[in-house]
């Protein structure tokens, strides 16, 4: 037994000392990878304003700040990268998923100042100075956010893949249809695929979130 | 799929956007709201060496009525015109076409000019400017021109902009009188894009057409105005029957497309079908 010692361990690291997602970051995308959590800076919104609206950049990586989640975050991009690309591999914000990577499958939602839109189809660069919220900052304190806890209440995911896109296409339209009817849900979250086919427990899921917020 | 290297500037006025686009000729296109340009160029499709993103030009969005004329900035997002009080009241037609455009996602990052300039064969857009006889107004080095609608959509992806120009402005005359508008398409369930879409502009007096303007999208390489269906409305009492002689017009002179989802055949008897369907929402709700 005593030469098995990594099986005891669970906190055992891969051989190569490297996960594939630090990996993915030395290899493809920066030379001086962040291998620390993301930098949070103190720049403000204007000023990030200000440095996006400042002639060419690129096309090699320009500092890039965006506003995730009320927190500022810098990286060095390239103007190529989407902000899908930046949240999940630079910032480490995977619950947004890269899918169909052409604006069909709402996988990657998030929100760009409280609206859903698709991250894989809007460029990092042209993100900043907006305040982007993703599906990880829902949660409060381990609690899952009442949203959320309708998706499970109501089996609103089978594999789970899309659930992510969903949930953040579901909270925008409820934050603008606080009242929804069965038909503004079919049209108001219709740019969300799910191959499991559970749309008629998101569906439930949505009314549930909407009558919990009214009696909250 | 990542799209080839490209440099990228936000420009903060027209006249930045214009003199940039001067600069850089063909190694420049313009970014709009992206959704149709970046998939593309994921493909590698368009491989621009400069992006310049018109997006934040503050100027370039708006929705206003002055002078009997409705202007619609190039940069308004298809939300926005969904959205717009205003538009509601004087021209519902073309917050009815946003709201079957896409999907919300694409509303709200979208704009009118960014779709208009791609000119799709199946974009929503083209057919309700068509149905509103509008002006397309492009600004270029040598100052600003206005295009009728069916003179600028030229061919399948391809409009009357020329190089070096951008386009400013969508701008009709407020529909006056007694007017019964629609949109109808049938929608490609994967895609949502318009397999066929009409847009119907009728002006109304004593039960009888006026005038009346058809868009029809989706059915050929551009969208185009249905002449023979208007000339068959003009003048007539707005009965069934007139609507049904009429929407036999629909596809007159036309090649229609033929693609996986729907043989030219279909497309011009979904285009008849739902010419006659818009014809008469228009006519219901002409009030």
């Amino acid at each position: 037994m005593d030469d098995l010692p990594e099986k005891k361990d669970p906190k055992r690291k891969p051989k190569s000392g490297m996960s594939r997602r630090n990996f993915l970051k030395i290899s493809g995308v920066s030379a001086v990878a962040p291998f620390a959590a993301p930098l949070i800076a103190a720049t403000s919104v204007l000023e990030v304003e200000a440095q996006a609206a400042t002639g060419m950049q690129g096309p090699g990586k320009v500092p890039v700040t965006l506003n995730v989640n009320g927190k500022n975050l810098n990286a060095q991009l390239e103007p190529r990268v989407t902000l899908l690309d930046a949240l999940r591999d630079q910032f480490e914000l995977t619950g947004a998923k890269r899918v169909c990577d052409r604006g069909t499958c709402g996988a990657c939602t998030v929100h760009l100042d409280g609206k859903a839109v698709y991250s894989c189809s809007v460029l990092a660069i042209d993100a900043q100075g907006h305040q982007i919220t993703t599906i990880e900052s829902l949660s409060q304190d381990g609690k899952l956010h009442p949203l959320q806890q309708a998706f499970v209440d109501n089996d609103a995911q089978q594999c789970g893949f899309c659930t992510p896109g969903f949930v953040m296409a579901c909270k925008a339209f409820l934050d603008h249809h606080p009242n929804p009817t069965m038909e503004q849900i079919k049209h108001g979250v219709s740019g969300n695929f799910c191959r499991c086919g559970t749309y008629a427990g998101i569906r439930a899921a949505l009314m549930q979130a909407a009558k919990t917020a009214k009696g909250a | 799929m990542i799209p080839t290297q490209f440099e990228y500037v936000a420009a903060k006025s027209l006249d930045e956007a214009l003199s940039l686009l001067g600069k850089h000729k063909d190694d420049a296109k313009l970014l709009a709201g992206g959704h149709s340009l970046i998939p593309a160029m994921k493909l590698r499709l368009a491989q621009p060496q400069v992006l310049i993103d018109i997006s934040r030009i503050k100027d370039l969005s708006y929705i206003r009525e002055e002078k009997g004329q409705v202007r619609i900035g190039s940069m308004t997002t298809h939300y926005q015109i969904e959205s717009s009080d205003l538009l509601r009241r004087i021209c519902p037609l073309l917050p009815e076409t946003a709201t079957h455009l896409g999907d919300v996602q694409v509303r709200n990052k979208g704009t009118i000019g960014g779709s208009l300039a791609h000119s799709d064969p199946a974009a929503d857009w083209p057919a309700a400017v068509l149905a509103l006889d509008a002006e397309i107004v492009v600004a270029g080095p040598k100052g600003e021109r206005a295009i009728k609608a069916d003179k600028f959509f030229v061919d399948l992806l391809t409009t009357a902009l020329e190089q070096g120009e951008i386009l400013r402005e969508v701008r009709f005359n407020t529909p006056q009188g007694t007017v019964g508008q629609s949109y109808v398409k049938v929608r490609h369930p994967a895609s949502g894009f318009a397999v066929v879409g009409v847009a119907v502009n009728l002006s109304v007096n004593g039960g009888k057409c006026q005038s009346a303007g058809v868009g029809i999208t989706g059915v050929a390489p551009k969208a185009y105005r249905a002449s023979g269906v208007e000339k068959a409305l003009q003048g007539n009492a707005l009965d069934a029957k007139t609507l049904s002689v009429a929407a036999a017009h629909a596809s007159d002179g036309v090649d229609a497309n033929t693609d996986l989802f729907a043989s030219g055949e279909y497309r011009r008897h979904l285009a008849e079908v739902y010419t006659r369907r818009a014809l008469g929402t228009a006519v219901s709700r002409a009030k």
